[in-house]
């Protein structure tokens, strides 16, 4: 089964009901960051050692002594990363979206696999989770294929929790595309309330099955109370605010190690969505 | 004139509560929220819309059946598997990058620019609002972002207005460089975990690379003072000044439930006059009151 932990809004809640999630099962898993711009579970679950991956795509290069300047490289490319002036092609690598179709279409054989550094894949072992995680190179502007990258590692029965990049782009949805059930934490203001509803017409969009975490539930309103109830979506979890929560996240704490309390209802969490997918499934 | 964009790398730091904040204390500006996949700051400044323009992104390949003959070349050529083993393109897969089309022998492959969001200009009470909605799922997202700096651009020069304050989106990718390539400074808003000083590590090595003067202001300070000194020690390492801490205080949330910024919310209160302090240090930094016209380059 595979779950992701997913928001719209940025900073509800995501990494923290990720890593105690993870950390509070007993069996083997895989805890994968997603959001490879900001990645933050392996400030919270840190393994004694960490193999690190490079991972590039392809751009193209020249052979300018095949080249002929017959510009079907650039006509073709929709990112505009190929150009010719005079007979010269110029290519922008950063612009480059690896189709490899000016490969294809070149009549001279002069498109050359390159590549561009996308960032590090970085994976190690803590307790029972294999955690793996994307580190975008800083000035890289495409995520996803990074995300797919760290996803690539998923087998067919493993149990996986997906910590999901903010957002309703494409980020975000391809960090999601791929799971059994969706775990949406929101916070009850109107930015965690709009952001949410973003959301869940994304994930109705993939049909995917989902149920909401409602952290800091007792600030803000009711609002969101009340979207969940006309929406039928499952409440599957309330973390109410406490400054005890905050400053065990602000260290890279880990909730389930603060008390054991914590440890049950973490459980008692993964217990449901279980439940729900399994729900989910009868009813296709 | 002069573009400030508030960016954060770490998402919920508190971006858009302060950047509303700042939009009823500056003269003279136009705002702009570049977050165009979850945008907020329309929330707290009831945009009255003047102005709705489609957002025509890039093109996805659609299959037309009866043409189509099952030749497969598609789907061989295809880096992103999005063709399907019946010859149905997944829409979310399809990167829009026209190979197939392209190469069919059919020519069976509709490939046209399609509506990927809107764009709006809006008036609020606080001055003019350029904003933006990207459709659920799209890419371009950078695209998108880059048409809405520009267009703020344009109507501020029209309005002889000196400033554009930008609501950036979280993280480093794509729309964030898009919302900061060109402009005057970023203000990074950040909040004392470690994840908030990882982010603010990582996003402020973006602002470096992009040559954007960068500034920091620590939002929540006080829910863990050790982890601020510490930021406070990484922005002097990095050379950025810190502009300001604001305390934890939950009449942020409150403001935000009455649609208010914090400074409408409570005039008198220390936190008002906390933030209308920082604003006061981020106006009067040199980035954005140099005399030299500054020169806004865009990327396409």
């Amino acid at each position: 089964m595979i779950i992701s932990v997913a928001s719209g809004k940025g900073g509800t809640g995501k990494t923290t009901v990720s890593v105690n999630l993870a950390a509070s099962l007993e069996t083997p898993l895989k805890l994968l960051d997603c959001d490879v711009e900001e990645p933050n579970v392996h400030l919270f679950i840190q393994p004694d050692e960490m193999v690190s991956r490079t991972e590039s795509t392809f751009v193209p290069t020249i052979d300018e002594s095949r080249c002929n300047g017959c510009r079907k490289c650039a006509d073709l490319c929709e990112f505009n990363a190929l150009a010719v002036i005079g007979e010269k092609v110029l290519v922008f690598p950063e612009l480059c979206h690896s189709c490899e179709g000016c490969r294809e279409i070149c009549p001279e054989q002069a498109v050359l696999a390159g590549s561009r550094q996308l960032g590090t894949i970085e994976t190690g072992s803590w307790q029972h989770v294999t955690m793996s995680y994307g580190r975008l190179r800083v000035g890289e502007a495409m995520s996803s294929p990074l995300i797919a990258r760290v996803q690539s590692i998923i087998g067919d029965e493993d149990l996986v929790i997906i910590d999901a990049p903010p957002g309703t782009s494409c980020p975000a949805i391809n960090a999601m595309k791929v799971s059994d059930f969706v775990l949406l934490v929101t916070e009850p203001t109107p930015f965690g309330l709009h952001d949410l509803m973003l959301t869940v017409e994304a994930v109705r969009q993939l049909e995917i099955p989902c149920g909401l975490v409602i952290n800091r539930a007792d600030i803000g309103n009711e609002e969101v109370y009340r979207y969940a109830r006309r929406e039928s979506l499952p409440i599957l979890m309330e973390i109410a605010f406490d400054r005890t929560i905050a400053e065990i996240y602000s260290r890279g704490g880990l909730l389930v190690e603060h008390s054991n309390d914590w440890r049950i209802r973490f459980g008692g969490l993964f217990d449901a969505i279980r439940d729900r997918a399994a729900l989910e499934e009868v009813g296709r | 004139m002069k573009e400030l964009v508030v960016i954060s790398g770490k998402g919920g730091t508190g971006k858009t509560s302060l950047t509303a904040a700042f939009a009823s204390l500056a003269d003279n500006h136009l705002l702009c929220d570049t977050d165009v996949d979850a945008a907020d700051l329309h929330l707290l400044l009831a945009p009255r819309i003047a102005e709705t323009h489609d957002f025509i992104g890039g093109s996805k390949a659609v299959i037309i059946a009866e043409d189509c003959s099952g030749c497969g070349l598609c789907k061989e050529l295809c880096r992103f598997s999005a063709i399907s083993d019946d010859f149905v393109v997944d829409t979310i897969d399809c990167e829009g990058c026209g190979v197939c089309r392209a190469f069919c022998p059919e020519e069976a492959i509709d490939f046209k620019p399609r509506k990927c969001g809107e764009w709006f200009v809006s008036s609020t009470r606080f001055g003019p609002l350029v904003h933006a909605r990207l459709g659920i799922g799209e890419e371009n997202s950078g695209k998108l972002v880059s048409l809405i700096r520009k267009e703020a651009q344009i109507r501020a020069e029209q309005s002889r207005l000196d400033l554009i304050v930008t609501d950036g989106p979280p993280g480093i990718g794509c729309p964030v460089i898009a919302s900061i390539a060109g402009a005057s400074a970023v203000l990074i808003v950040v909040e004392p975990t470690v994840s908030g000083l990882h982010d603010m590590q990582r996003v402020a090595e973006l602002a470096r690379h992009f040559k954007i003067p960068a500034m920091v202001c620590i939002n929540k300070h006080d829910l863990n003072e050790e982890m601020s000194r510490d930021i406070e020690n990484e922005t002097q390492r990095l050379g950025i000044q810190t502009v300001g801490r604001i305390p934890f205080d939950p009449a942020f949330t409150w403001a935000m439930v009455e649609g208010k910024t914090i400074v409408e919310f409570d005039p008198s209160s220390e936190l008002a006059e906390t933030v209308n302090s920082i604003w006061g240090t981020v106006r009067s930094s040199e980035f954005l009151t140099k005399k030299e016209a500054t020169i806004l380059p865009i990327m396409k």
